[in-house]
């Protein structure tokens, strides 16, 4: 046992020696969770626009004020003819232009209907229909203090509830994402490189043929991520709460023995890579492409499962982060217990097992 | 000059002689056009909803007739139980809850006024505003048409006033999404491919040694930088031609500007890539340390550029320190001249910039690389 | 062979990385036309000293001077000047032969007519035309090292460096690389060797004993035998390390 000890503290300070191994483990973390929380938005706000008014009277320059003082829009430019709008999108600097025909205002006034035209940029589509919609909200919301309470027949009126993350925050969203991918960066990823590169030195040789039994050497590689993994799982629970006020809605402790439970899988699935990586490049590049790119793009992090084709979609069932992203987003925004994610457990379960039974068979046809 | 051309000779016989290579460059473009694209799509398209209708009525009806004909809306599920409905938004089997309470059409007829309540998972923010934004626009447009048919009677002489609004959505006319992820991806292609190889390469002549052999020659600093950064410049357009054919085959990838201006920028741009490919492989001693160096880099830079949000959203520090970062300026170029023909004129001053940064970039490196042990 | 001059000439030379002293007062001088060895343990500083000479790292402070330039302000002159061959060999394995001689004369400059010619003459002459085109990691390590060697001086340099050149190769074909270095020698080159193979002391005209950064010891094989009462270098080393 004593020996143990020695390997876990030679394990530790090796990873602690080497200063860019130790960026990459809490610079990473730190640094994602920054740019998603505050960067990637998809909110309208201070969208540059231009404004087209052939008829320039009282009504349109109200609408005008309305739409510039609702906090969505600012004004790039004033257009003077229909011309201009082409050039003014292709250099880029505004994303909608509104449109008022002349002689706005009579004709509200003698015929009760004039029209405006909304034309948006939809070179970024999901932006477009965003901004569009805004400026047709704040139009409508116009008339409708404009005419009479009584004179608006037939008024369906949607009460909207955002549930579990009413103030939209992307970081809602990104926080329980980033910590599944930081963690398989830090268990799987990191893990089976510091194998594989005891594999290409000939170190592991040496271990092997110590009186360390492998379950000895598999542990002491496998303790300071652990350690390491845990750290940071408290560290982004922390900055979601702390900075972007994240909530924990509901059980602590099941949250935590739910990472340790993903923590185990990325671990086992970074033994599983070393057993069939003969050096690091080859362990990078599986780690990559079997880890990093799937835990990315398939697992519901950034984008939504159900949007994706049919064939993806099966896929993703096999992708581990895709159950722990569900799992930590039902029981830190929707407060979940345990009884609503148990399936997911289970199959998170399932695959752990799988995992070290198979990297227990590969490491034993190796030796023997 | 002539020391150039045996560089590059040399270059081309390795690159084409690595059986790795060769596949690295011809299947990358495919598999991230292919699953990048179909993947990374935030295009939301038959969102799925559930329909709690505790109304029964004809207007009721006629109302979940229009999501149920909205190309937005996939009505999943119907039921009478809030309680179910929101069990099925808790366990995420749906986005999104339409709920109509009993009374809905009295009040319609009586007050001229009801509500409806809509349930939207709103865990990620983005999709829920603009399942909230689709959804409100099938009521208002359900509203209009209502206030129209009944504008044919009595009602006529109290008939209010209405604005026409008429949206259009120019240069993406469908909201097709992989249009305007296509050249994103291009962008993150040929810029990985671009920096990656150029470490790569130059740190493996470290790690084998035989860097330090043409250490020991008189070599100018720069014969050797540019015969090492052409061949990768090369390889990298051919993959920007690559990638775009690929696109405009298998997504019909629209292109509207000048290609020749494309390339132009394209050309300089990798020049800055590639620099940092350079100066990335000066800091790192083994291919390990540049392959998660370049991986923090890049992330932080593609995240940044607007790949999947727009750049315009971020906030103000945050679009201040795009202005340090190439893959904006690329990711925003590139979108204006395939999508929008945007022309010299428009794209004039990004390039300027973008020449600034390549004579930085490449001087930095230059700098940094030291003829020495 | 004294008279011909000092092609090399070291006065103090000192290397320090932070603590450690890997060069400590280093003073020799190297003459025209001579093999000159630099014997030591691995880690002697031998690799350190030979970096310095060649321009690919800078002393901490002493007088150096490599075929008449300083190795502060004329590190660029003197790689025009000097061949080098490290331990590594430094071919590049997915090229071949050919290829591998092209791309080094290349980037010493020379024209590609010459080059052509000259590549003719050495294959022939090492007598390995069957394999011009075969590519370098499927040759043999003795054949590498005369390849490295042939391709260190390819561009007739006064002064050539070599790293350990002998390393992992068995002694027929050591002898025979050492055959090769004579022949340079016959057309005038001066030759640089380090080495911790001792019986090679025995080849070179004048040889230095390196230990812990420090010159032991630094004269003809024969007066070193003599001073130190010894058979061969290899007792001679034994009796340095242990006056140590």
């Amino acid at each position: 046992m004593n020996n143990l000890a020695g390997f876990i503290k030679k394990e530790f300070i090796h990873i602690l020696r080497d200063p860019r191994t130790l960026i990459i483990l809490f610079g990473l973390p730190v640094v994602q969770i920054l740019i998603f929380g505050f960067v990637i938005r998809n909110e309208i706000q201070d969208v540059k626009i231009a404004i087209l008014d052939y008829s320039k009277d009282d009504v349109t320059r109200e609408i005008t004020n309305k739409i510039l003082s609702s906090g969505f829009f600012v004004l790039s430019e004033n257009l003077t003819e229909n011309n201009d709008i082409e050039e003014i999108f292709r250099e880029g600097k505004i994303r909608e232009v509104v449109i008022f025909e002349s002689q706005f205002a009579r004709k509200l006034e003698r015929e009760g209907k004039a029209s405006v035209q909304v034309l948006a940029d939809a070179s970024d589509p999901n932006s477009a229909s965003l901004v569009v919609n805004y400026t047709r909200g704040i139009i409508f919301d116009y008339l409708k203090k404009a005419s009479k309470e009584a004179a608006q027949p037939l008024k369906i009126n949607a009460e909207v509830r955002m549930m579990y993350n009413p103030g939209l925050k992307s970081a809602f969203m990104f926080v329980p994402g980033t910590m599944a991918l930081i963690l398989m960066l830090v268990s799987a990823m990191m893990t089976s490189i510091s194998i594989a590169r005891e594999k290409e030195t000939g170190t592991m040789e040496v271990l092997l043929v110590s009186p360390l039994r492998p379950i000895h050497i598999i542990v002491g590689k496998v303790t300071p991520y652990i350690l390491l993994s845990c750290i940071n799982a408290v560290v982004i629970i922390a900055l979601g709460y702390f900075v972007f006020g994240l909530p924990v809605k509901g059980s602590l402790v099941l949250l935590l023995a739910e990472t340790v439970l993903f923590i185990s899988l990325a671990l086992s699935l970074g033994i599983l890579i070393s057993t069939m990586a003969s050096n690091q490049q080859v362990a990078m590049f599986l780690s990559v492409f079997v880890l990093m790119l799937p835990t990315i793009l398939l697992s519901g992090f950034i984008f939504p499962i159900e949007n994706m084709p049919k064939i993806l979609q099966w896929v993703t069932f096999i992708v581990p982060p895709r159950y722990f992203i569900e799992i930590l987003r039902s029981i830190m925004l929707k407060g979940t217990g345990f009884f609503n994610i148990w399936q997911q457990t289970t199959v998170l379960i399932g695959m752990t097992l799988f995992f070290i039974i198979l990297s227990a068979v590969k490491f034993k046809t190796r030796l023997e | 000059m002539q020391t150039i051309l045996f560089i590059l000779q040399k270059e081309f016989l390795q690159i084409f002689r690595n059986k790795t290579m060769l596949p690295i460059i011809v299947l990358v473009p495919f598999i991230q056009l292919i699953i990048l694209v179909n993947a990374a799509t935030l295009e939301m398209k038959r969102i799925n909803m559930e329909v709690v209708d505790n109304d029964m009525s004809s207007s009721s009806r006629k109302l979940v007739d229009r999501f149920r004909a909205s190309p937005f809306f996939s009505i999943t599920r119907t039921t009478f139980s809030i309680k179910e409905a929101e069990k099925d938004l808790l366990e995420g089997r749906t986005g999104f809850v339409l709920h109509i309470m009993p009374g809905f059409e009295e009040k319609l007829g009586k007050e001229s006024k009801a509500s409806v309540q809509l349930l939207v998972d709103a865990v990620n923010g983005m999709t829920a505003s603009l399942t909230n934004a689709y959804a409100q626009s099938v009521i208002s447009d359900y509203n209009s048409d209502m206030v129209k048919a009944r504008g044919g009677n009595a009602f006529i002489s109290i008939m209010p006033k209405t604005i026409d609004i008429e949206s259009s959505y120019w240069y993406n006319p469908q909201l097709n999404f992989k249009y305007y992820m296509v050249p994103g991806i291009l962008v993150i292609l040929v810029s990985m491919i671009g920096a990656f190889l150029t470490a790569l390469n130059i740190v493996r002549e470290k790690e084998t040694g035989t860097i330090e052999q043409i250490n020991v020659t008189p070599i100018r600093k720069y014969h050797f930088i540019i015969g090492k950064l052409i061949p990768f410049w090369i390889i990298a357009l051919f993959e920007l031609a690559f990638g775009l054919f690929l696109g405009r085959i298998l997504f019909g990838m629209p292109v509207v500007g000048s290609l020749g201006l494309l390339f132009l920028f394209a050309s300089v741009y990798l020049l800055v890539v590639l620099g940092l490919g350079l100066l990335l492989s000066t800091m790192a001693q083994s291919q390990q340390q540049v392959m998660f160096l370049s991986f923090f880099f890049l992330i932080t830079f593609i995240l940044m550029s607007g790949i999947f949000t727009p750049a315009e959203s971020m906030p103000a520090w945050g679009q201040k320190a795009n202005l340090l970062n190439p893959f904006a300026y690329f990711m925003r170029v590139i979108r204006m001249i395939l999508l929008k023909g945007s022309g010299f004129k428009d794209i004039a001053g990004d390039l300027i910039s973008i020449t600034i940064f390549a004579a930085i970039t490449l001087g930095m490196a230059i700098w940094r690389y030291r003829k020495a042990a | 062979m004294n008279s011909a001059g000092k092609i090399i000439e070291v006065k103090d030379m000192v290397k320090k990385f932070g603590q450690f002293v890997a060069n400590d007062h280093l003073t020799f001088d190297v003459y025209r036309g001579e093999i000159f060895g630099f014997l030591g343990a691995n880690g002697a500083g031998k690799t350190t000293a030979i970096k310095i000479l060649c321009g690919l790292s800078l002393p901490t402070s002493g007088e150096i001077k490599v075929a008449g330039y300083d190795v502060y302000t004329g590190r660029e002159q003197i790689k025009t000047r000097i061949g080098y061959m490290s331990q590594k060999f430094s071919l590049y394995e997915d090229l071949t032969v050919k290829e591998n001689i092209r791309y080094y004369a290349g980037i010493y400059g020379l024209p590609r007519r010459e080059i052509n010619i000259k590549t003719k003459t050495l294959l022939e002459r090492l007598n390995i035309c069957n394999i011009a085109n075969t590519l370098v990691r499927e040759i043999p390590l003795g054949w590498k090292q005369k390849l490295a060697f042939s391709v260190a001086v390819f561009h007739d340099p006064e002064l050539v460096f070599l790293d350990e050149p002998t390393g992992g190769v068995d002694p027929i074909a050591r002898r025979q690389f050492w055959e090769l270095i004579y022949e340079a020698t016959g057309h005038g080159i001066t030759v640089f060797v380090t080495t911790h193979y001792m019986d090679e002391a025995e080849y070179c005209h004048r040889v230095s004993i390196m230990s812990e950064g420090k010159i032991s010891a630094l004269d003809t094989p024969e007066n070193l035998k003599k001073q130190y009462h010894a058979n061969d270098i290899n007792e001679v080393f034994v009796k340095i390390a242990r006056n140590n």
